[in-house]
């Protein structure tokens, strides 16, 4: 996918007047974080197993090429293949050429943000195979030739009748007339089609929640139970999953598989955890005849000994994107690639560059919501500073801005002329905008009044306040 | 690709500054595989006697709107699947997994039931499968894969029928590792997975529209546990 992120302004000045995504937006908040918070209150160690989930990834990380290469051993051992790609373009081929081997037409695909990032599906059907998406969002994504909008809720942009359209646009086959007023006939047209496409596909691929080193398994989560059809029924089934998906064993990842679909959509447990070991037994009497996991690298080992390392410990429950007042305001195609919100605004720049996704740190108000409703703790705002500071560095950021913050700099440096100037604005502010409390316009400053007020001063500065409660307080 | 290989794992290491790990460290990791040590274990269920797990196990399968029927004993799971197709005005008709735990129940009680044992085809619209075990701590069923248990069974059907005994109850995911592992200790050497282990937690489902969860995505729409009470 071609990345938009250099637009984020512009797309996000789209999104704020789109009404139909303000309405799907809307949903989108009562849903999640009310959920999320009722699955927490229920289990008293949650605080706890976040800690451990933590712990656990920081020493896979520190060890990461002993679990990969375990990984690999036991995958091996039970007659599957790990293929260790550096790019997007090695993984890409990989999996092509393992669908011409087998002379696959048709893949069906369980979702997978590791082939979102290689830009899978565009160039499988420039190769003649067709890549059928299984997940409902991602299969009404696909339907309309856009990019997922969440990492969880791909279609979660969209509004019932957006998706009644693009059923009728799309299954042609079916009565034009047929109702499809309500969610649940929406859902079984999908059921209908998409079991046919299970019965009939190549091959399967899907993503990878988890590949466990003890056992050379991976480990997927879904609710609709399309990775399970899209990686039983095929001939092969290939795993797409980046390198710190490891974890050293199968209670590692049930710790963290504790935290996940809480953090994620509120539920105890999602409907389907699959651990899948290599390919079919010899006695078995279904399962994928080969097994094969696509091992993607694309920056992320050096990551490693960074600033940004922390960021490999994600888990891509989405918490971040859910509770972030900015995602919440212009959803995840103003973001502009396949990551959005927090996780993304730190991700993206290390993937496709500061150059191209340097708006995207920027696109935050530090509230901290991300950090704190991250399972594994990620310091989501801190690493959108670091980007901040490394595009200052590089003098990627544009001038007027460059030198606001010099000349803040230079007075933040100075305390006692930064207070004698910050007094006067505030009382000169306070004493012309006493008569109606607010600013409808200010000069230099018409991104932020033309669409809402900026609140007059009340006089006194909080320092000069609290200098004087001090000085109370001695006496 | 042995290049890509090692260029990775190059990275890896200059990243994090060091070699490959030291024969000593690697040992301490393997130790550790080995170990699989348990982290954090919720009391939830972990802290119940096993009778309350039980109980634990239905309310919270019920929860997620699967459903329970409790039998008193194997014998009676043929008549508990007659009414089921009955209430839910169903054909007389399922595909049976051919594994050994459901063959010794007298099917012959029911000659209207008509039982094909085999692999699950599409059309199939009841389908009746044995289990490993089912977890409390959030009303999950375990179900391995295996030439008596082949996995589509516990997919491609509308309604998906479990039959678990009460000592199939455990407390946590770590528990039913554990069972798992056990049952392949018995036969001697390294622990294989079966290739499939399904941890299912009530019927297929969706929120991919407008948030607002669907049951019956793409696998089953209904999820029924026949709990079987004695041990």
């Amino acid at each position: 996918m071609r990345a938009t992120s250099h637009a984020f302004k512009a797309n996000a000045h789209e999104a704020l007047v789109d009404a139909t995504l303000q309405r799907a937006l809307g949903v989108m908040k009562s849903g999640f974080q009310v959920r999320r918070a009722e699955a927490i209150a229920k289990l008293p160690e949650f605080e706890a197993l976040r800690e451990a989930g933590k712990a656990i990834k920081n020493h896979t990380l520190e060890n990461l090429d002993f679990y990969l290469e375990a990984f690999e051993a036991k995958v091996a051992a039970r007659g599957g293949q790990v293929h260790w790609c550096r790019t997007p373009a090695e993984a890409r081929d990989k999996v092509l050429g393992i669908c011409q081997r087998l002379g696959a037409r048709t893949v069906t695909k369980g979702k997978s943000m590791i082939a979102e990032e290689i830009a899978l599906n565009d160039f499988l059907e420039a190769n003649q195979i067709v890549p059928v998406e299984t997940d409902l969002g991602e299969y009404i994504i696909q339907l309309r030739h856009e990019p997922p909008s969440h990492i969880i809720a791909p279609a979660v942009h969209l509004v019932k009748e957006q998706v009644a359209d693009t059923f009728r646009a799309s299954h042609k086959q079916l009565d034009p007339a047929r109702p499809l007023a309500d969610a649940r006939t929406l859902c079984d047209e999908a059921r209908g089609v998409l079991r046919q496409k299970f019965l009939r596909a190549d091959v399967g691929i899907t993503g990878a929640n988890f590949l466990i080193a003890e056992t050379g398994s991976s480990v997927i989560v879904t609710n609709e139970g399309n990775g399970d059809l899209t990686q039983t029924l095929t001939k092969a089934h290939i795993v797409l999953a980046s390198l710190e998906k490891v974890v050293p064993t199968l209670e590692d990842a049930a710790t963290i598989l504790r935290l996940l679909a809480r953090s994620a959509t509120g539920q105890e447990f999602s409907t389907y955890t699959t651990v899948s070991t290599g390919p079919r037994r010899p006695e078995d009497t279904d399962g994928p005849g080969e097994y094969h996991v696509v091992l993607l690298d694309n920056g992320r080992s050096a990551m490693l000994g960074t600033e940004f390392q922390d960021m490999l410990r994600c888990i891509r429950c989405a918490a971040c994107l859910n509770h972030c007042p900015v995602y919440a305001a212009v959803g995840g195609h103003a973001y502009g690639w396949v990551y959005p919100g927090p996780m993304g605004s730190v991700l993206t720049p290390t993937l496709i560059g500061i150059e191209e996704a340097g708006h995207l740190p920027n696109a935050s108000t530090f509230c901290g919501r991300c950090e704190s409703v991250c399972p594994m703790k990620i310091p989501l705002p801190k690493m959108m500073r670091h980007w901040r500071e490394r595009e200052f560095e590089q003098k990627l950021s544009p001038a007027p801005y460059r030198a606001g913050l010099s000349l803040w700099a230079f007075l933040a440096r100075r305390p006692a002329l930064y207070h004698a100037l910050t007094g006067i604005a505030t009382r000169v502010l306070g004493a012309v905008g006493r008569r109606r409390g607010r600013f409808r316009t200010l000069p230099l400053a018409s991104g932020w009044t033309n669409v809402r007020d900026m609140p007059a001063p009340e006089g006194r500065s909080f320092q000069s306040l609290w200098a004087e409660r001090q000085r109370g307080a001695q006496r | 690709m042995t290049n890509g290989r090692e260029q990775i794992l190059g990275s890896i290491r200059k990243s994090l500054k060091r070699g490959p790990v030291t024969e000593a460290r690697a040992s301490e990791l393997r130790a550790k595989l080995e170990a699989h040590r348990r982290n954090v274990i919720p009391q939830r269920a972990a802290g119940l006697d096993p009778a309350a797990q039980v109980e634990l196990f239905i309310r919270m399968a019920e929860g997620v709107q699967a459903s329970v029927a409790r039998v008193k004993s194997a014998a009676e799971v043929p008549g508990a699947v007659a009414d089921y197709l009955a209430e839910k005005n169903l054909p007389s008709k399922l595909v049976m997994t051919p594994d050994p735990r459901l063959d010794g129940m007298p099917w012959a009680d029911r000659p209207l039931l008509e039982i094909r044992r085999g692999r699950a085809e599409d059309g199939d619209l009841t389908g009746i499968t044995a289990c490993g075990a089912g977890v409390a701590e959030t009303g999950t069923l375990v179900l391995t894969s295996g030439p008596e248990s082949p996995t589509r069974n516990n997919f491609l059907p509308d309604h998906h029928l479990v039959v678990m005994r009460r000592d199939q109850v455990v407390a946590s995911y770590e528990d039913a590792f554990d069972r798992l592992r056990a049952r392949s200790k018995e036969t001697g050497g390294e622990w294989i997975p079966p290739r499939t282990v399904n941890f299912i937690t009530g019927p297929s489902r969706t929120a991919d529209i407008e948030q607002k969860i669907e049951l019956g995505a793409h696998g089953p729409r209904r999820l029924h546990i026949i709990l079987i009470d004695e041990a």
